[in-house]
């Protein structure tokens, strides 16, 4: 009975519908960690200075987005963008919006905790020495701050992919969107068609994520030898 | 806002935010068992649990929880394996729960200084006593802080559970946007509900860390 279910991924062009699918799912993935992570280094950045108000504000940013969930933020600008503001987005450019506010206040903490493990004594000497403020991010803060966020930054991009999942709420054509409809088609001849279109994913998934989770470990291993001696 | 609206929705509301609360208990509470038990066996480098141990968490942290949702829910009765939506919602939390569980625990142990361990076993600890006295103590303090992040995270996972038709707090505000058209206040709702549970949640496991670290360094 499971063996019937498999010839319903490679018939027709089925398996080119799910990997097109999946191919939204990467574009919104790849433009999420670009806009994202530029967004998440301003906003950690300022978060380091010594602006009362500014930090608050931006703290108060990131915990909201820590609160609700991703879920409920996307459902938020999906129905409230349109019409509070009148502004009608397709689904793909919604959910671009929402990842990338979500994925700029993840972004700006581990930017922020990076530029906060640089030892004080670095940036006063940094400055005794006359560098200006800018001189300082760019020669002594910056190059020490990056093997420190590395492995949280690779590890929020492979949470960025698998939120992108979220993309079929809100009626995107991504590949878990391809693949329901995929299985509503086939279902009623071949009840075991949904094991192996599911399974696909699975692995389409696994394919991506894990090499980043593996590349993330091995960072941070060496950052803690290098750190422990 | 119209807060008519509001308060003829509050009991499918509060009886939503009952099955959040509900599933995400049980859902933590599997996961942390799972996780302890998983973390045990890669600590004591169990032979052949060890490595099924470290390809269920490879596939649970590398995939998201709305396919494995669907292929537990859709795809596991090609198999004959049929799970009701609810129980498959706490299956899959437990299993993706389980191994983000299992590295917080892991994580604890590896923080504990060789020399703890190397004085145990001088002083002629066994294994099962240098787990007891040695390794737990120390460990589980060094994990609060990432077992903490893990429950508001897996709570807040249970918003996922809406694509199997759970009738939990997100599904039921999608349910009556999709019935009344009323989105401002049902949204506003969720919210707020979501608020209630985490926020009160968050500053009490702040507090837990804090209370855990003065036990270990005394500030």
């Amino acid at each position: 009975m499971l063996a019937s279910g498999i010839k319903v991924l490679f018939a027709g062009q089925n398996m080119q519908r799910l990997l097109g699918g999946f191919l939204v799912t990467l574009r919104v993935a790849i433009i999420v960690l670009i806009l994202g992570g530029i967004l998440g280094v301003l906003l950690g950045a300022l978060r380091t200075l010594h602006n009362r108000p500014l930090r608050i504000i931006l703290r108060i940013y990131l915990e909201i987005f820590r609160i609700v969930p991703t879920v409920v933020l996307l459902f938020v600008a999906y129905y409230i963008l349109p019409q509070t503001f009148g502004l009608n987005l397709p689904g793909e450019e919604v959910a671009v919006l929402v990842f990338t506010l979500w994925t700029a206040a993840e972004m700006s903490d581990i930017v922020r905790g990076a530029l906060e493990s640089v030892p004080v004594h670095q940036k006063e000497s940094g400055l005794a020495i006359g560098l200006t403020q800018a001189q300082l991010f760019r020669y002594v803060l910056i190059p020490q701050a990056i093997p420190v966020a590395l492995p949280g930054t690779i590890n929020l991009a492979t949470r960025i992919i698998k939120t992108t999942s979220l993309l079929l709420m809100i009626s995107v054509m991504d590949i878990v969107n391809v693949g329901q409809t995929l299985v509503e088609a086939n279902g009623h001849k071949n009840p075991s068609a949904a094991f192996w279109i599911y399974g696909m994913m699975f692995i389409l998934y696994y394919i991506l994520c894990a090499p980043l989770s593996q590349w993330a470990k091995r960072v941070e291993k060496k950052r803690l030898e290098r750190a422990n001696g | 806002m119209n807060w008519t609206v509001i308060t003829q929705s509050l009991p499918q509301f509060v009886a939503g935010f009952g099955i959040t609360l509900k599933l995400s208990v049980i859902g933590i509470l599997g996961a942390l068992l799972v996780g302890a038990i998983i973390s045990l066996v890669q600590y004591f480098r169990i032979p052949g649990l060890r490595q099924l141990a470290t390809v269920y968490i490879e596939i649970s942290r590398n995939t998201p929880l709305l396919v494995q949702l669907f292929f537990i829910f859709y795809g596991l009765p090609g198999l004959g394996v049929k799970l009701s939506a609810t129980v498959s919602g706490v299956f899959g939390l437990i299993f993706l729960g389980g191994s983000y569980m299992a590295e917080a625990f892991t994580g604890g142990y590896n923080a504990i200084s060789k020399s703890q361990i190397e004085s145990g076993r001088a002083l002629g600890l066994t294994d099962l006593q240098l787990a007891r006295y040695v390794v737990l103590p120390q460990g589980l303090t060094a994990s609060v802080p990432a077992l903490a992040a893990n429950v508001i995270f897996l709570i807040k996972e249970t918003s996922i559970f809406t694509v199997i038709a759970i009738p939990e707090l997100t599904n039921t505000a999608l349910d009556l946007i999709g019935l009344y058209y009323n989105s401002n206040e049902y949204l506003f709702e969720l919210v707020v509900a979501y608020a209630i549970i985490l926020i009160p949640l968050s500053l009490a496991l702040t507090w837990l860390e804090r209370r855990v670290r003065y036990a270990s360094f005394g500030n």
